[in-house]
């Protein structure tokens, strides 16, 4: 193996943006054969590294070379030439032209008249010769996500590509597809290409790479090192920089006095057909209730009603006070706050900065507001605080919401309605989508906000996220409580019964 | 009321539209909305104007309007593509910008007599009865190239390696971009196209179908117009002319009707009450105001199949494209 040359060899590489260090002094080797595992939080810098290899970025300083030779790249058309393809996390496909078409897009041949149908018998034997099996006329819009994927792998191959980035493949793809796809990695290894595999799951990465490279906040933690003999936590450490709890420490706490009552709530949903069917639960001082049910079936109805966002019948009381089918103005008013299902459309503001996410509830409270107008530099001044104190990862308090990574998003949602100091807070989904470090820390706010005495109701449908946060888990199906159980003696077997359907026996 | 004659007409004007309208249909298929059109016509119809009486050769006046109109709408190009500003905005100022051009350097130019592009007749094809009279009879040589232009730029957009990549950058700008194709480029070359284009129909009017120089009466917002057709034809240039001729043929049509005393044996109240005459001639500009409306609907515009990425500036690695 010693005297061939790697296939990639990426060296010092350095890379800028403004206010962002993104990459600094990354190495990254891959061996002819291989697949070389990229690993790394949202945001870590995998994507902007492979951005490099693939041509669409300029390194600030750094050497690349490809199969023993020095290269410099201009354009994705000389990273293309040289043998390199990527399979973009976001499809770069154009929607609506057909596969044959995205395959061909930035070809020389043909040359001017296009006779699809010669093309078509040509793509069709390439998927023969890896088993990737997709209708060469459809158009894209028209297949399903696993389908475009293999469009996107058919573009690199069809440009004989030997060397072949993907950039987080798993992230869009149901289980089966997932199998799939590991399939094809391997079948295109056996064949004597060498692939890069971007991804934040542990899982995957030890069952699918032969090496690894983990990058946190630009920095390489570990360069090229065996994936055999690696542990999963010890590769949780090296991407996210400390010991990661998978399950994290919840200390025991009596509940408190009743802050949220339900009583027989019953609402629609967006179809007009019933959602939730005479909801009624309570929910204590310093407590998680957990909600646990398929998707679907009433919990983001839930949610809504008691956050005032949607109309109701039936009483919903806060501290006593009732609050259904009143404004959210008056949920807040009354303590409540809402980590909701939609980071980027309802969580956020995705065209606002940091700042004015930030300041959504409190701007009319001195010293950011005086009642009528805003004072931004007091405004920046807290976002900067609270930024600091979550550990959000962004150039300034100035960018906007959309250039967030998930994580950071969840962050600043969070950090808003902490801010708040808020008695009873409804949160959905709060980790979904995140990377185990993300997720670790978003657990660790709830339940630093549980000790506080803070009353949560806890939307998820990770079942293992809710027995290691809740005290008590109310299960929903079909818009009705199946029962609920506490999280501490807990049987997965009955709560999976009850979300399919069962009611919970008498006691 | 002869139907051979406003059909007649109706190409010949159409014509007009069709030019600036495929013209448009090229930049808005690569992401470039240009709602600069009609300053573009004016600069086109007089430069051509003008240089055919100075130069004393028609062609030479055509080629330099599709010039000098193709220059001004690089200008729309270098701050929407480059600066990545407001498309609407940039295109509106460009309509003042060709407009006043045009009228300053125009003045003087009106009642010139300039050499014109020279109508024919194709010999066999003119002799069918009805068809040969309207369509091959007595028309100017660009009516004629306006035939084979709109099937020739449908084929192009439709099913040729640049036409493709035209409609991947409007489509899907990050897509042409990762393959290799540059966005930018594409995006100022069809622009430029766009603007040719427009110019072409400008001296279509000042040198063949309606010839002279009436200051900004002689496009009399059919720029508009064209801009419109392109949402009424989908962004199809088979569908732009004929959109083109209908609505020439409407516009001569109310010309006509407003003729005879008489009509169907009755009184012609459009000759009767001039005022209802006036109203009819408004309602092309009605129907441009409806499509433009209906254009500015997003939803509106991806039901009708308008380019994804028309009007937003593509950058690199930015969220959402």
């Amino acid at each position: 193996m010693a005297d061939t040359p790697y296939a990639v060899e990426m060296k010092d590489i350095v890379i800028r943006f403004p206010g962002v260090l993104a990459n600094d002094h990354v190495n990254l080797t891959l061996q002819k054969g291989e697949i070389h595992a990229l690993l790394g939080e949202n945001g870590a810098g995998k994507s902007t590294l492979m951005n490099v290899l693939a041509g669409l970025y300029k390194p600030s300083s750094g050497m690349i070379s490809i199969h023993g030779e020095t290269v410099n790249f201009n354009s994705p058309k000389d990273a293309i030439a040289k043998g390199i393809g990527m399979v973009h996390q976001h499809f770069m496909l154009v929607p609506t032209q057909s596969v044959t078409e995205n395959i061909l897009l930035g070809l020389d041949d043909p040359k001017f008249i296009m006779n699809l149908a010669e093309y078509d018998k040509k793509i069709l034997a390439l998927q023969d010769q890896y088993g990737l099996k997709v209708d060469p006329t459809a158009k894209i819009w028209q297949l399903s996500v696993g389908e475009q994927q293999r469009v996107e792998i058919l573009k690199t191959l069809y440009r004989g590509a030997n060397i072949l980035i993907f950039d987080e493949p798993t992230a869009v793809l149901a289980p089966q597809e997932i199998d799939d796809l590991i399939q094809t990695m391997r079948s295109m290894v056996a064949m004597g290409k060498s692939i890069i595999f971007i991804s934040h799951k542990l899982q995957e990465v030890t069952a699918v790479a032969d090496r690894l490279t983990v990058l946190r906040k630009g920095v390489a933690t570990a360069e090229g090192i065996r994936v055999a003999g690696v542990t999963r936590e010890k590769l949780a450490e090296l991407m996210v920089g400390r010991e990661v709890v998978f399950r994290v420490e919840k200390k025991p706490q009596k509940a408190g006095d009743v802050i949220l009552s339900v009583e027989g709530v019953s609402a629609e949903n967006n179809k007009g057909i019933k959602a939730l069917n005479n909801i009624s639960l309570e929910l204590r001082k310093g407590e998680i209730l957990g909600v646990a049910g398929v998707a679907g079936n009433g919990q983001s109805e839930l949610a809504e009603v008691i956050t005032g966002l949607r109309p109701c019948t039936g009483s919903i009381k806060i501290n006593g006070e009732e609050v259904a089918n009143q404004r959210p103005s008056k949920a807040i008013k009354s303590g409540v706050s809402h980590i909701p299902e939609d980071r980027t459309k309802v969580g956020t503001a995705p065209n606002l900065t940091i700042t004015e996410n930030t300041i959504m509830k409190n701007y009319g409270d001195a010293p950011i507001g005086n009642g009528w107008s805003i004072n931004f530099t007091e405004a920046r001044e807290y976002a900067r605080g609270l930024k600091k104190a979550y550990d959000i990862l962004a150039p300034s308090v100035r960018t906007m919401a959309r250039k967030l990574s998930g994580g950071n998003l969840q962050k600043v949602i969070l950090a808003r309605e902490i801010s708040s100091s808020p008695k009873m807070m409804v949160a959905v989904q709060p980790t979904r989508g995140l990377d185990v470090g993300a997720i670790e820390a978003i657990q660790t706010l709830l339940l630093d906000q549980r000790e506080r005495g803070t009353a949560i109701l806890l939307v998820s449908e990770e079942l293992e996220e809710l027995l290691s946060l809740s005290d008590r888990i109310a299960v929903i199906y079909e818009g009705e409580i199946m029962g609920i159980v506490d999280a501490e003696n807990a049987d997965i077997n009955e709560i999976g019964l009850m979300m399919t359907g069962t009611k919970r026996s008498e006691q | 009321m002869n139907f051979e004659i406003i059909l007649h007409s109706g190409l010949a004007t159409g014509t007009i539209l069709l030019f600036a309208g495929i013209g448009a249909i090229f930049a808005e298929r690569s992401g470039i909305l240009n709602l600069g059109v009609e300053g573009m016509m004016l600069l086109g119809a007089m430069a051509g104007f003008s240089v055919s009486l100075s130069s004393g050769n028609a062609w030479v006046g055509l080629l330099v309007a599709m010039f000098a109109a193709g220059i001004l709408s690089l200008a729309h190009g270098l701050v929407t593509i480059h600066f990545q500003a407001d498309q609407v905005v940039s295109g509106l100022s460009l309509t003042f910008l060709g407009t006043g051009l045009a009228l300053v350097l125009g003045e003087g130019l009106t009642g010139q007599n300039p050499p014109l592009i020279p109508d024919v007749s194709i010999p066999l094809l003119s002799q069918i009865p009805f068809i040969g009279p309207v369509f091959f009879e007595n028309h100017s040589i660009l009516v004629f190239v306006g035939y084979l232009f709109a099937p020739l730029s449908w084929y192009y957009i439709h099913k040729t390696r640049p036409g493709m990549h035209l409609r991947a950058v409007g489509q899907k700008p990050s897509a042409a971009d990762t393959m290799g194709i540059s966005v930018y480029g594409v995006r100022y070359f069809y622009t430029f196209v766009g603007g040719c284009l427009a110019g072409l129909a400008g001296a279509t009017i000042s040198l063949s179908v309606s010839p002279g120089w009436y200051s900004s009466q002689t496009t009399s917002g059919q720029g508009w117009i064209a801009i419109a057709l392109v949402i009424f034809a989908q962004w199809n240039p088979l569908r732009a002319a004929l959109g083109g001729y209908l609505f020439g043929a409407i516009r001569r049509g109310i010309l006509d009707l407003q003729g005879p005393a008489l009509l169907f044996g009755f009184a012609n109240p459009l000759y009767v009450n001039s005022n209802l005459g006036f109203f009819l001639q408004m309602t092309p500009f009605l129907l441009t105001i409806v499509a433009l409306v209906m254009g500015s609907r997003a939803a509106a515009r991806k039901r009708l199949g308008s380019p994804a990425a028309l009007g937003v500036p593509y950058v690199r690695g930015e969220r959402g494209h």
